[in-house]
């Protein structure tokens, strides 16, 4: 019932999409849409709110065919469990300060690269620039075993540092904020030259307060690209003290596979952040994520 | 009397200053640009190159490798494993790319309209988009466990026998497809009722005035002014469906019997697992260039679509 299967959202969609007759619609206190969207939103909801319901459930009541649909008593065994015993609070931890890093080296290089490509003039840019475009284009399967060889020669492997310098600054963030302040009006910055000021503090007392949107863009998409990414880290790092949330979780799971409570509670601590971030910023999320497809 | 006002007159800076002048301004660029230029490159370019030369050499990571020509790319030819992998990747790629469109057209279509709750329905629906492929992998695992997940449970109030779900090898791939569904699906959403929203109301008004009716407009009139967003969500979707990797390794490790092994699963193993970083790169090659041609063709589509979208207003 949950959403394993396509077949759902099709058939009741295609069955609306036959004209209704406007008399038969005048008789719904509500628009007709409803009948079909309420049942569809909730389906894409279960799973989340069984995530959630199921961290605070016993392990008894889990174990047991068919479970409990509903907690009997909100057991928070689970959370007790991976706050206590495991190693949870220091992954979280971890996760933080990679994520953190790489938002603010994403920022602040992404916007000095991106301003020296879109104002000023040196040697070379052209081609640079070029060249840093064209890596956006390489899938990271083919970077990542000489990246970790890389990695593994600056002797990073095992430690944070080999998750923060790659994604340190990204060709993406570079793009597009060059992109964001070509499209600034040029007089501002002149105004401010000529009052004496330096290209730094143009950049920051001109340029800056004006670019929040797409600052707010290159850092969502830094945070969910950083917080949420598996693959890097299940490279980089063996060492469980250095574990990112969403490796600490899969190796938990594979250790603590009937301990579902507990895996739970930890799940949701790894989902958690983003989700607050992201029912706090639902707007700025979405339009980041669309615009950053629709402009590759 | 009134003085007249005096002319100003700006003396011309020194060639030479002007000069030092730019020359510092070149230094100041260089700085900004430099760090950004520096890891990019050192970890775009560099590796690029790396990794073709791997691709001709047996490396395992630790000690010295050695050349090995072709003898990479020969054996991915003739191996079964990686067969398999390109064959799981493709039927991935097949369904969840046209599926997960359809399915956000539709449901942009449903949400693009004023009533009451959409701005709720598109949270719902959007909101596993943001959530790891990992906390996905390890939640659905759990809903989906053979024994006592929810969903054989639910399926044992309808009378429907349990099922294996992701241990069975001939289900496993079709829901790591399902569970992607859920999860990318808003994504297309919210880019088709982006689209949707910007079709010109003056042009559905007037199809209307020279007696569309509404299924009409639809099929006439929004559908094709949707078709570069289509462009972009099937190239869009089809290089994120080419690279799955995190659900599998989280789901089932590329089983059961190798029935979800996809190609970066294949690339990960040999490389990192089986220390044949040697011909995991070959593989990686493989997928590049795959993932290339795909960019590539999807890009001329689009040049065609608007040379003939502007032909259709010129």
């Amino acid at each position: 019932m949950t959403a394993t299967s396509a077949p759902p959202y099709a058939a009741p969609t295609v069955a609306a999409e036959a004209p209704t007759p406007p008399r038969g619609r005048r008789r719904l206190p509500f628009s007709p849409w409803h009948l079909l969207l309420l049942p569809l939103s909730l389906l894409f909801a279960v799973p989340l709110i069984w995530l959630l319901l199921s961290s605070v459930m016993s392990n008894a009541e889990i174990n047991r065919f068919p479970p409990a649909l509903w907690p009997s008593h909100f057991d928070f065994g689970g959370y007790r469990y991976v706050l206590g015993n495991a190693m949870f609070p220091r992954w979280f931890a971890n996760s933080l300060i990679v994520s953190v890093a790489t938002v603010a080296g994403n920022l602040v290089l992404g916007t000095l690269g991106g301003y020296a490509f879109a104002r000023m003039r040196f040697t070379g840019s052209r081609l640079l620039l070029g060249m840093m475009m064209a890596t956006m284009a390489v899938p990271f399967q083919l970077t990542m075993i000489p990246t970790f060889l890389v990695m593994k020669e600056l002797g990073l492997i095992d430690s944070l540092g080999a998750l923060i310098v790659p994604s340190l600054v990204t060709p993406f963030a570079v793009f597009l904020l060059r992109q964001f302040f070509l499209s600034l009006p040029r007089e501002l910055e002149e105004a401010a030259w000529i009052d004496g000021c330096s290209r730094l503090r143009t950049l920051c007392q001109v340029v800056l307060p004006l670019s929040r949107p797409a600052l707010s863009t290159v850092a969502v998409l830094t945070f969910l690209s950083t917080w949420n990414d598996l693959t890097w880290p299940l490279i980089a790092i063996n060492q469980e003290t250095q574990y990112t949330l969403q490796l600490g979780l899969t190796t938990f799971q594979g250790q603590h596979h009937t301990n579902w409570a507990a895996v739970m509670a930890g799940n949701v601590i790894t989902v958690l952040p983003v989700l607050l971030a992201f029912l706090a910023a639902q707007k700025t999320f979405i339009q980041s994520i669309t615009s950053s497809g629709l402009k590759g | 009397m009134s003085r007249l006002p005096s002319p100003i007159t700006i003396e011309r800076p020194h060639p030479d200053r002007r000069r030092r002048k730019r020359r510092s301004e070149a230094a100041t660029a260089w700085t900004f640009a430099a760090p950004s230029a520096v890891i990019i490159l050192g970890l775009g370019v560099v590796p690029v190159v790396w990794s073709l030369l791997l691709s001709f050499q047996a490396n395992n990571l630790v000690t010295p490798s050695h050349w090995t020509g072709l003898d990479n790319y020969r054996a991915l030819a003739e191996d079964p494993r990686f067969s398999e992998a390109v064959r799981n990747t493709l039927l991935y790629v097949v369904l969840y790319v046209p599926l997960s469109m359809v399915a956000g057209l539709m449901l942009a279509h449903a949400l693009n309209r004023r009533i009451r709750l959409v701005g709720l329905y598109r949270t719902l629906i959007f909101v596993p988009f943001v959530i790891s492929a990992t906390a996905q992998g390890v939640l659905f695992s759990f809903i989906l466990d053979p024994d006592f997940g929810a969903a054989n449970a639910v399926l044992h109030h309808l009378g429907i026998s349990s099922q294996g779900f992701l241990t069975d090898p001939s289900q496993a791939l079709l829901v790591l497809v399902a569970i992607t569904l859920w999860s990318g699906t808003g994504f297309c959403l919210v880019v088709y009722l982006a689209a949707l929203q910007d079709v010109p109301q003056s042009l559905i008004e007037a199809a209307i005035l020279d007696g569309a009716n509404r299924r009409q407009v639809l099929r006439y009139v929004t559908l094709p002014t949707l078709s570069p967003v289509s462009v972009f969500l099937v190239l869009w979707q089809t290089i994120n469906a080419l690279q799955v990797f995190d659900l599998v390794y989280v789901t089932t490790k590329g089983g059961p019997l190798g029935s979800t092994t996809v190609i970066v699963y294949f690339i990960w193993e040999q490389a990192f697992k089986n220390g044949a970083a040697g011909y995991g790169a070959a593989a990686a090659y493989v997928l590049a260039v795959v993932l290339g041609l795909t960019a590539a063709i999807l890009r001329i589509v689009r040049r065609r679509e608007r040379r003939s979208l502007e032909g259709a207003t010129a």
